[in-house]
């Protein structure tokens, strides 16, 4: 398939999984604050811009931290090009040059999708106090989102390097968080294990929709076994491992049609981080130090993004 | 409802006789409208037009606000055209196409027709439109036009006359293919009992005739276009998408190797035919326009050294010169020996001195048009024009003649249109579409345009027009 089309499913879908994590750091931040309203916004909100790595922009273009404005900032804010609008506004833009390689239902439902958030982005006072319903719609609308591809278009290269963008994505926010909750938010050593620890603990688990199922299988809140469903849980669809193993089964899928490419860059890569996470445990992870972890997996993930591009997408003259 | 208050006022009418008696063609949707309301009637354009957008046939308008997709209007009630007529002008347009291809050639090759005096050389070699770098070109099977979207319009006396030939990539063709989806559910008995012949081979017939050009077995086909930000975009995407062929923009392709190639996840694929959507001018910055930022360069030397077939051919716009178009009638009886089936506009041409002056005097009473402007611009219609206009038109004629042409104001044919609350005539056009590949194809019927505003001639969606569906019958 052409090299632009390829790229714009790719991106459609890692702009969409984006701006459904955003919605669930946000949501469930929000939901957070309420629970620990002593704790001013800078220590509560700032994290989450941490998490995005947008900082320095939000400084340059608020200054002081206020729950209003980094609300405003990741959410509707076309500055910020990794806010919720600009992300699902990106993907519409992607979709619509690429319409006649998209079903129909696919093409409806990123326009509308987009719609409702830019309609809502005019009239953002009124939801700013009570938000919970619009990030649902941004979560649901990502989810929808992926339904229909599945069901609506053949499961050929387009549909894998759809799937990839968004396993991609998924594995580098989910890491994210992680090193939000264990660099930014690190308590004093004795406040480990105290409730509001457990309470931030909980959220990291629900901004991924994690909790039900980590409480199905591990019962108990133990940081470290947190860490372990997070990262390197082999049935968990948002866990690093799950999404980085799955995005290597789509790598091998497109390489699959493909003459002479055996040996690429990108599978190497995310082949040998595969095997690596299948056989590490959380032991090895602290030993190594648990950011610098988090921040090699980050490292290794844009680099197959970066391997994929030039394989792919550049095609050299 | 019935029509019998419907008044033709004067015009010649599609559906009446000046004597206000229904034409055959159109006594089944006669029948049928009489047990509606001009409420069902509504409710069905509403419908229509809901549908029109859901379809995502719509022509982009762009703002700041990021740009928004309007549909052109399409008007329920079709035009019908009776088979007799139609075949007629069927062969009224295979002639014309003929001898316009024909001259095309000979323009860039032999030149044959200025040696025999029959188009003064000094007319070609003033258009905008004659390209230096096609002389001595010999396109894939000597087809130049493969693709033409003739403007028709029927005068006041009932003559079906051509206004325009417009071989340089033609638009439009999506709207006449899902128009008549539209009609299907809008009236499908009437559609049955009126028995009218099908269109929707246009798109076989399309990507056969690419494939006749291309001159090898399975080739690579594509459609280059501007990008979403030309108004046709989705017209583009369509046909590539009814052809089962790749949508391409000029970043997508590259010229390595003396051929032309696009860029693709499994590396660089080589293209054989190019249905093209943009200009002439844009197609290659290294030959042509050096501005382009829609061309892929190097392009037309593969093109010259017959590697990659284009469609259509870069230069064919010299036969779209409206001052050519006063000789097509001399080039029929030139390169074929027959008489024009379907008749021209009359035409002045200011270049002449008698024209010229004719022109001036009369200009309240004529419409000028420049030699090479499309879609409705650079004209001047006199009867609706200011006297200040008149003066302005003037002294452009004067400045440059060869590029005016002055032509009678013809009062267009009309057809029972729905207005709010009721059915008045408006008038029409009508553009048929041509395919030249093995043989010259002709789609029963064409997208009638119609001016939506009450005594408007001007037909133009960029001016207040719609659409019909045109009905041909057997």
């Amino acid at each position: 398939m052409l090299s632009r089309v390829a790229n714009s499913i790719y991106w459609i879908n890692r702009y969409i999984e984006r701006a459904e994590n955003y919605a669930r750091f946000i949501g469930v931040n929000a939901n957070l604050a309420l629970d620990t309203a002593n704790i001013p916004d800078a220590m509560q909100w700032m994290p989450l811009v941490a998490t995005t790595a947008d900082e320095e922009l939000y400084k340059d273009i608020y200054g002081e931290p206020s729950q209003e404005d980094i609300f405003n900032f990741l959410t509707f804010d076309n500055n910020n090009s990794n806010s919720v609008y600009a992300c699902v506004m990106n993907a519409r833009e992607n979709a619509r040059t690429i319409r006649e390689n998209i079903s129909i239902e696919m093409w409806e439902h990123i326009n509308g999708f987009y719609h409702n958030v830019r309609d809502t982005a005019n009239k953002k006072q009124e939801i700013l106090p009570n938000p919970r319903e619009f990030l649902k719609s941004v979560v649901q609308g990502s989810q929808l989102l992926s339904g229909i591809e599945d069901s609506t278009i053949s499961h050929t290269e387009g549909w894998h390097f759809g799937k990839l963008g968004r396993f991609l994505e998924r594995a580098d926010k989910t890491a994210r968080l992680l090193d939000v909750k264990y660099f930014i938010l690190l308590p004093s050593l004795d406040e480990v294990g105290s409730v509001l620890d457990l309470i931030q603990w909980s959220a990291v688990l629900k901004s991924v929709s994690a909790f039900m199922m980590y409480r199905r299988k591990y019962g108990q809140l133990l940081p470290n076994k947190i860490v372990e469903f997070l990262i390197l849980d082999k049935d968990f669809p948002r866990s690093v491992y799950y999404c980085t193993a799955s995005a290597q089964v789509m790598l091998k899928n497109i390489l699959r049609t493909h003459r002479s490419s055996v040996k690429n860059p990108a599978m190497q890569k995310l082949a040998m981080l595969n095997s690596e996470l299948y056989y590490t445990n959380t032991k090895e992870i602290m030993k190594f130090g648990m950011h610098e972890y988090i921040d090699r997996l980050q490292t290794i993930i844009n680099e197959v993004n970066d391997e994929i591009h030039e394989m792919f997408f550049a095609v050299k003259d | 409802m019935t029509l019998d208050s419907y008044n033709t006022e004067g015009f010649f009418d599609e559906m009446f006789t000046s004597d206000h008696q229904l034409k055959t063609g159109y006594v089944p949707f006669v029948n049928y409208i009489k047990h509606l309301t001009i409420e069902d009637l509504a409710h069905k354009q509403v419908a229509a037009e809901h549908s029109l957008m859901a379809l995502g046939i719509t022509f982009n308008v762009y703002s700041a606000e990021g740009g928004t997709e309007r549909i052109m209007p399409l008007d329920i009630i079709p035009r019908i055209i009776e088979g007799r007529e139609w075949d007629r002008l069927s062969d009224g347009l295979t002639q014309r196409i003929k001898a316009l291809n024909l001259f095309i050639h000979d323009v860039y090759n032999q030149q044959q027709v200025f040696k025999d005096d029959v188009v003064p050389k000094s007319l070609i070699e003033s258009s905008k439109c004659f390209l230096k770098p096609c002389i001595g070109l010999e396109p894939p099977k000597s087809i130049w036009c493969h693709i033409t979207g003739t403007d028709l319009i029927r005068d006041q006396h009932g003559v079906m006359r051509v206004l325009e030939d417009n071989l340089r990539c033609p638009s439009g063709v999506s709207y006449m293919l899902e128009n008549r989806e539209i009609l299907k559910r809008t009236f499908p008995k009437i559609l049955d009992e009126t028995q009218v012949r099908p269109i929707n081979g246009y798109t076989i017939s399309l990507r056969e005739m690419l494939e006749h050009i291309a001159d090898k077995p399975s080739p690579n086909i594509v459609v280059l276009t501007p990008g979403i930000y030309n108004s046709a975009y989705f017209e583009h995407a369509y046909l590539a998408l009814q052809m089962g062929v790749e949508l391409v923009q000029n970043s997508d392709l590259v010229v390595k190797n003396g051929y032309v190639n696009m860029r693709t996840t499994k590396g660089l694929k080589r293209v054989d035919v190019i249905y093209r959507r943009i200009d002439d001018t844009f197609l290659d910055p290294l030959t042509f326009n050096p501005d382009s930022l829609l061309g892929v360069p190097g392009i037309f030397e593969v093109y010259k050294r017959g590697r990659v077939a284009l469609a259509n051919a870069p230069g064919t716009g010299v036969a779209d010169d409206k001052v050519i178009y006063a000789y097509v009638p001399k080039l029929i009886k030139y390169y074929l020996g027959e008489e024009a089936i379907i008749p021209n506009v009359d035409t002045y041409l200011c270049e002449n001195e008698l024209d010229r002056q004719y022109a001036l005097d009369n200009i309240a009473d004529l419409v000028v048009k420049e030699a090479n402007e499309a879609g409705g611009y650079g004209m001047l219609i006199g009867p609706k024009a200011s006297k200040q206009e008149h003066d302005d038109f003037r002294k452009k004629i004067l400045a440059n003649p060869r590029n005016y042409i002055a032509q009678p104001t013809i009062q267009l044919s009309r057809v029972p249109s729905l207005a709010t609350d009721k059915i008045e005539g408006r008038h029409v056009d009508l553009r048929p579409y041509i395919l030249y590949g093995k043989e010259i194809v002709i789609t029963p019927g064409g997208l009638t345009r119609v001016a939506l505003r009450k005594g408007s001639l001007v037909v133009n969606s960029s001016q207040g027009g719609g659409s019909k569906d045109t009905w041909v019958l057997y």
